[in-house]
């Protein structure tokens, strides 16, 4: 058998004879394709290197000595590469005992967290129950409302945490909780903790797009409710639920407000870093209760390799997951 | 055949008649609906408990300390008295900070959300067309995602000598560089034409890094919404003769604007809640190094209702206007 080739009419022909025959189409779409091309390739580099260009900036002077940050004809690469700024900033921060302590408490949060969120927000997207208006609305109102707004109330809850009065009856008073990470835990398993209300909502949309007549077939086989959660919906939904497990651990990596508020026990690395400045004049000082001022220049490098400490090993976590998380994203098609 | 109607013989007879569901003895117990309610209320039901205890709870306490003056006693908790308005006067008269730092944020917010809103979709559009090193694009404009989380966007700018250095960098730059945007800027403002208008055009172009910086999320939002749209509907548009400019504002740009809504309410609340954000600072400072617990539980409620209205007005805007396209 002989294959077939399509042939262009005119396909022999030059271009220009061509664009003759089309009165001058040709040249004009041509001409379009290049122009959109170019101007989206300049928007698009110069915009990338606004993002990339910090990060670039405070890894290569990380790797200055503190004479060539003045140095005005030192700008872009560092003249001799020295490790000693990350010995300094791996000290200001506690670095290894801040890093682990960060990793497990956010890995525990965001775990507990988005497995919460999963199992409530499949329960709003496939179950018709009494007020599920309400809690609905209530779950909008945990999106909306800013958390300093119940800050206080809750430190003052767990500072003396009760439910009913029980522990004071048991034991005459009422328990502390701010100590440990309890309370956090608690909230977690509750929905309450960072940003939860966005993660239900995502996982309600997704959940709300598979069709009903999986779950149906496996109800009229016998597939009883908690069977057909983690049997048949999960698997199908792991993509949605691994970015937002992603959103939540890369949050709580960073967060500054409930870590504060909760972790105040620990030493979490965003904390560490917040507090850095101050820090840092104590360190250069020779005696520990003089504060000496730190030239405005090393302490923006010692603050941009704090920052980059703390993004290096999300940026690595980001690169592995960043084609599911895409994909992901695009298929819960978050429409209203 | 006479229709049947339902009496009420009070307010609370339909309550009961929904909740009949949850009781054993009852006729309607067994029905599949009844079983369905049962599953979807334990399915949310770690929800229901942590929005009681962690949510409900202390925004009814933090409203009424708001109304209070609240001493912190060691042992037992807080010990309140009514004060009425005073919190609430002393944090918007008083306060030397309060005001000014809300107007600023404000007013921030306000441009800030709008730059958001166009540059994500724009950004969005440009990432879901075809072309070299999309890919790569792609996973370069969700590094905001990262960078603009926490403890990171503010860290940078919180030594008091980096507003020296920025001041110093654009001495600098006005004495020997060109900075092409002031320049223009001049050019504009000697031609007299709009003046209002260039400023607040002026300041999103100085503030441009912040802006992408917190459209990561808003990016992804758009671009899950135009991968949405079927490719078939172009296809009938490039048919019919529609030029790529008509079927943008024809197809893509009705299809994605549900999606507005949900991307401004989420800049807002965004914007609010920044780490760097003053107002929330201010807030912090005042509940734990000045104790003062009244007070801060009043600015917070005062900013959560500029809030509110903020979200309510500009959906109430973007529902109209999105209305008009469907």
């Amino acid at each position: 058998m002989s294959k077939s080739k399509t042939v262009f009419i005119g396909a022999n022909k030059s271009f220009w004879d061509r664009n003759r025959r089309s009165e001058g189409y040709l040249l004009r779409r041509e001409a379009k394709r290049i122009c959109v091309s170019v101007i989206r390739g300049l928007l698009m580099f110069g915009m990338c290197f606004m993002i990339i260009q910090p990060m670039l900036m405070r890894f290569s002077t990380g790797f200055m000595v503190e004479k060539d940050l003045y140095d005005s004809t030192v700008v872009l690469l560092p003249r001799e590469v020295t490790w000693d700024n990350y010995k300094i900033v791996f000290d200001l921060t506690n670095f290894p005992k801040s890093m682990l302590n960060t990793l497990w408490t956010s890995l525990l949060v965001s775990v507990l967290q988005v497995a919460a969120c999963t199992f409530v927000s499949y329960g709003f997207a496939r179950y018709d129950f009494p007020l599920k208006k309400l809690w609905f609305g209530c779950v909008v109102m945990l999106i909306v409302v800013p958390p300093t707004t119940i800050q206080t109330s809750l430190y003052m809850n767990f500072a003396a945490f009760d439910i009913f009065g029980i522990f004071k009856a048991l034991t005459g008073k009422a328990v502390n909780l701010r100590t440990s990470i309890t309370p956090y835990v608690l909230m977690s398993l509750t929905c309450m903790g960072l940003k939860n209300g966005l993660y239900i909502y995502m996982l309600r949309q997704y959940f709300k797009g598979v069709p009903k007549s999986l779950e149906e077939a496996a109800f009229v086989d016998g597939c009883g409710t908690l069977h057909t959660f983690t049997k048949i919906m999960l698997p199908d939904a792991m993509p949605t639920i691994a970015s937002c497990f992603l959103f939540s651990f890369v949050w709580q990596w960073t967060d500054l407000f409930y870590t504060r508020n909760f972790l105040s026990t620990y030493t979490i690395y965003s904390v560490e870093l917040s507090s850095i400045v101050s820090r840092m004049s104590r360190y250069f000082s020779a005696d520990a209760n003089v504060a000496v001022v730190v030239p405005a220049g090393r302490q923006q490098q010692l603050i941009s390799i704090g920052v980059l400490i703390c993004c290096i090993p999300l940026i690595i976590l980001y690169c592995f997951t960043q084609k599911t998380f895409v994909k992901s994203l695009a298929m819960t098609g978050s429409k209203e | 055949m006479k229709k049947e109607r339902v009496l009420h013989e009070h307010w609370y007879d339909g309550f009961l008649d929904t909740f009949k569901i949850y009781i054993p003895g009852n006729s309607t117990y067994h029905t599949m609906r009844a079983r369905n309610a049962r599953t979807g209320t334990w399915f949310i039901l770690p929800f229901i408990i942590g929005f009681i205890f962690f949510m409900g709870k202390p925004m009814i306490e933090s409203f009424i300390m708001s109304f209070n003056n609240v001493v912190l006693v060691p042992g037992q908790g807080y010990e309140q008295t009514p004060v009425g308005l005073s919190n609430f006067k002393h944090a918007l008269l008083a306060d030397p900070e309060y005001n000014k730092f809300l107007v600023e944020e404000i007013g921030q917010m306000a441009i800030n959300t709008i730059a958001t809103l166009v540059l994500s979709f724009v950004v969005a559009v440009i990432l879901n067309q075809n072309f070299k090193g999309r890919l790569a694009c792609r996973a370069i404009f969700f590094l905001p995602v990262i960078l603009s989380s926490g403890v990171l966007p503010g860290i940078e700018h919180q030594n008091e000598f980096y507003d020296m250095m920025a001041g110093l960098a654009q001495s600098v730059e006005e004495s020997g560089g060109v900075d092409i945007s002031a320049s223009l800027q001049e050019l504009l403002a000697v031609s007299g034409v709009g003046a209002g208008v260039f400023d607040v055009v002026f300041t999103m172009i100085d503030s441009i890094y912040d802006i992408v910086m917190a459209s990561g999320i808003q990016i992804i939002v758009f671009l899950s919404g135009l991968q949405a749209i079927s490719p078939s509907l172009y296809e009938a548009a490039d048919v019919e003769g529609c030029s790529a400019w008509e079927s943008f504002w024809k197809i893509t740009f009705p299809m994605v604007s549900p999606l507005l809504l949900v991307n401004c309410i989420y800049t807002i609340i965004d914007f609010f809640m920044k780490n760097d954000n003053k107002v929330m600072e201010l807030i912090y400072q005042v509940t734990y190094q000045d104790m003062k617990f009244g007070i801060s539980a009043a600015m917070s409620w005062i900013y959560f209702g500029i809030a509110l209205v903020f979200i309510g007005v500009s959906s109430f805007i973007i529902r109209k206007a999105v209305k008009s396209y469907e």
